[in-house]
């Protein structure tokens, strides 16, 4: 097995139409398996891959991939504008980190790549936020759709008050995606989350009985479960101890082969640990309203950022000098 | 802390006493009249020389009329408590749910009243050509409907509103829509706090009064259609209680057997439904 075969799906050739069918998620290659998690039968306009080649990797390439891009966005919740003039593309299967002093808008600028935004009363944006190329915001674009595509992981761990199998089961239950086997679905996402050998003999129990890291690693496997192009993590380590931290960002490293990941972190470590490329924000004062709006200081590749950030700022929170 | 305790003692003491002042009439009807004869009579006729005691015609009136203000206030308030919960905008709450509890707090002899002179003769009669006496179980149970909607509604809409908003998100950040998050989520996660509106307003409707008294009818007999007349365990004790029964007769102590035998239903439906509850309940 080679990186290219594994981090490139080919959508447009090679491809049996009835592969898209859930049951061949038993596939024995790590290609194959990478197939029958495509992000096909979305019917996406045109998802990145066929011409993608990373050749450089495991080397980060110089400019991202865009699969969302961020053009001059502005957020507001109401009057208040909590985030101003951010413009930035988040990189096909890579992760990227947002990271920030508390109040920067990291995780404003995160909810508004799947309109969950829509969900507070007076939150909007201004300027453009797009999806391969479409507006996410444009007037005939379904939210929900968008939230199906692009899957979120919370702060704190929130599965369902169901059992373990109920909460992956659901969310292909309730996007009416077409499937065969229920239960190959849920042992295949609970396998790719890293959760399966832990909770295969009691799936039919409560969820809320596992761990806080078995709990976070089952909301991820919820989301899986939908077969997103895209896993936004909004600080999903933030209440786990070190221990199911750790096996949160092995997991990170390994969905990013087939998922493009986009993570608010409050741990400096992780982001340097994780992402491939860091986007670091803060908070200033606007001169107008003297309201504290977040805005993009930097965004580079992640070794960069680390070891020589071009804006003092940038330097200055890394080093621990404030924030 | 002495008083309070005292207030709490006291609460105790009246249940007690209630259960005892019940029981002790109850135990003496039943000295005189078997309590099968009693629980499975088809004819009630207390204060007739020949007597019978049959208690069931009470009973199928207290059914019909318990059933079909369930059938209105279920539906109905469940709605209107997905609604305030889930879809109002801050504003609309504001105005609907002061507005339902008004509706709570009307005296029931008023709802009797409405009934008697508009339920039952213009809406149920003129407008929806429905055959009906002057007294019918159907338009005192619409009636008791409408006036445990408010109870269905608050409690409901408190037990969604109670629902973790982190829930919510959870199910939207799949890709579901605002409906099947409120069903599979939102509602297995209230379904408690339902269950006991639910429960709370089948209590009431059991127990009421006025209603049934004023617009079901006084014959007590077997009721098998909703057009029919027909009296409660309620409407009876009522109408019986406000005669000249002399306190130790037969005819008295036929009060508190209906009485108690209100008082074991009541008992029983709390019991079932909580047993309900715990086995179907999805606990956050």
């Amino acid at each position: 097995m080679n990186f290219y075969s594994t981090r490139t799906t080919d959508h447009d050739t090679g491809r049996d139409p009835g592969d898209t069918d859930l049951s061949t998620s038993s596939a024995t290659s790590s290609a194959t398996a990478n197939e029958a998690f495509s992000r096909e039968d979305h019917g996406l306009a045109k998802p990145l891959g066929s011409s993608v080649r990373h050749e450089h990797w495991p080397h980060v390439p110089a400019e991202p991939i865009a699969v969302i891009e961020c053009d001059d966005v502005d957020i507001y919740y109401g009057d208040f504008r909590a985030v101003s003039a951010v413009t930035m593309a988040y990189g096909f299967n890579e992760i990227t980190a947002l990271i920030g002093p508390s109040g920067c808008g990291k995780s404003t600028v995160l909810r508004s790549l799947n309109r969950m935004n829509d969900l507070i009363p007076g939150a909007r944006v201004t300027g453009k936020i797009s999806y391969h190329g479409d507006d996410m915001y444009g007037p005939e674009v379904d939210a929900i759709e968008v939230r199906r595509r692009i899957g979120m992981v919370f702060q704190k761990p929130n599965p369902f008050p169901k059992s373990i199998y109920a909460n992956i089961a659901y969310g292909p239950k309730v996007t009416g995606m077409r499937v065969s086997n229920m239960d190959d679905v849920v042992e295949e996402a609970l396998t790719r989350a890293a959760l399966w050998d832990e909770v295969k003999d009691k799936l039919k129990e409560s969820a809320y009985g596992l761990s806080g890291g078995q709990q976070q690693r089952l909301c991820i496997a919820r989301t899986i479960a939908v077969k997103p192009e895209v896993i936004l993590m909004d600080e999903p380590c933030s209440a786990l101890d070190p221990i199911a931290t750790q096996r949160i960002e092995d997991l990170m490293s390994e969905l990013r082969q087939d998922y493009t990941i986009i993570i608010v972190t409050h741990n400096m470590q992780q982001a340097a640990r994780v992402a491939d490329r860091t986007a670091f924000f803060t908070a200033k004062p606007s001169e107008d309203t003297g309201d504290r709006t977040g805005l993009l200081v930097e965004y580079d590749v992640t070794s960069k950022m680390f070891s020589n950030p071009s804006d003092k700022r940038t330097e200055d929170y890394i080093s621990g000098r404030f924030g | 802390m002495a008083l309070l305790g005292l207030a709490g003692a006291l609460s105790v003491v009246i249940t007690v006493g209630i259960v005892v002042a019940l029981l002790l009439p109850a135990l003496d009807f039943f000295r005189e009249v078997n309590v099968w004869d009693f629980l499975s009579g088809t004819r009630w006729a207390p204060r007739f020389s020949n007597p019978d005691f049959g208690v069931l015609p009470l009973i199928t009136g207290t059914l019909w009329t318990t059933a079909l203000a369930l059938l209105v206030a279920v539906p109905v308030g469940l709605g209107a408590a997905i609604y305030l919960a889930e879809y109002a905008s801050p504003r609309v709450r504001k105005v609907f749910k002061p507005a339902l509890e008004v509706l709570a707090g009307i005296p029931s002899v008023v709802y009797g009243y409405f009934a008697l002179a508009f339920v039952a003769p213009v809406l149920l009669e003129k407008i929806m050509r429905i055959e009906l006496g002057t007294f019918s179980v159907l338009a005192a149970g619409l009636v008791l409907g409408i006036m445990i909607i408010p109870t269905v509604a608050s409690l409901s809409e408190d037990a969604l509103s109670a629902v973790p908003q982190a829930l919510r998100q959870g199910s939207l950040a799949l890709g579901a829509n605002r409906m099947r998050t409120t069903l599979r989520v939102v509602f297995p996660a209230a379904i408690s706090g339902i269950a006991a509106s639910i429960v709370l307003g089948l209590s009431r409707a059991v127990g009421e009064t006025m209603i049934v008294a004023l617009a079901a009818g006084n014959q007590a007999r077997m009721v098998d259609g909703a057009t029919q007349d027909g009296q409660t365990m309620t409407g009876f004790i009522a109408q019986t209680a406000t005669g000249e029964s002399t306190p130790g007769t037969l005819g008295y102590n036929t009060l508190f057997a209906v009485g108690l035998l209100l008082f074991t239903v009541t008992l029983l439906i709390n019991m079932i439904s909580i047993r309900l509850v715990r086995r179907f309940r999805e606990a956050y």
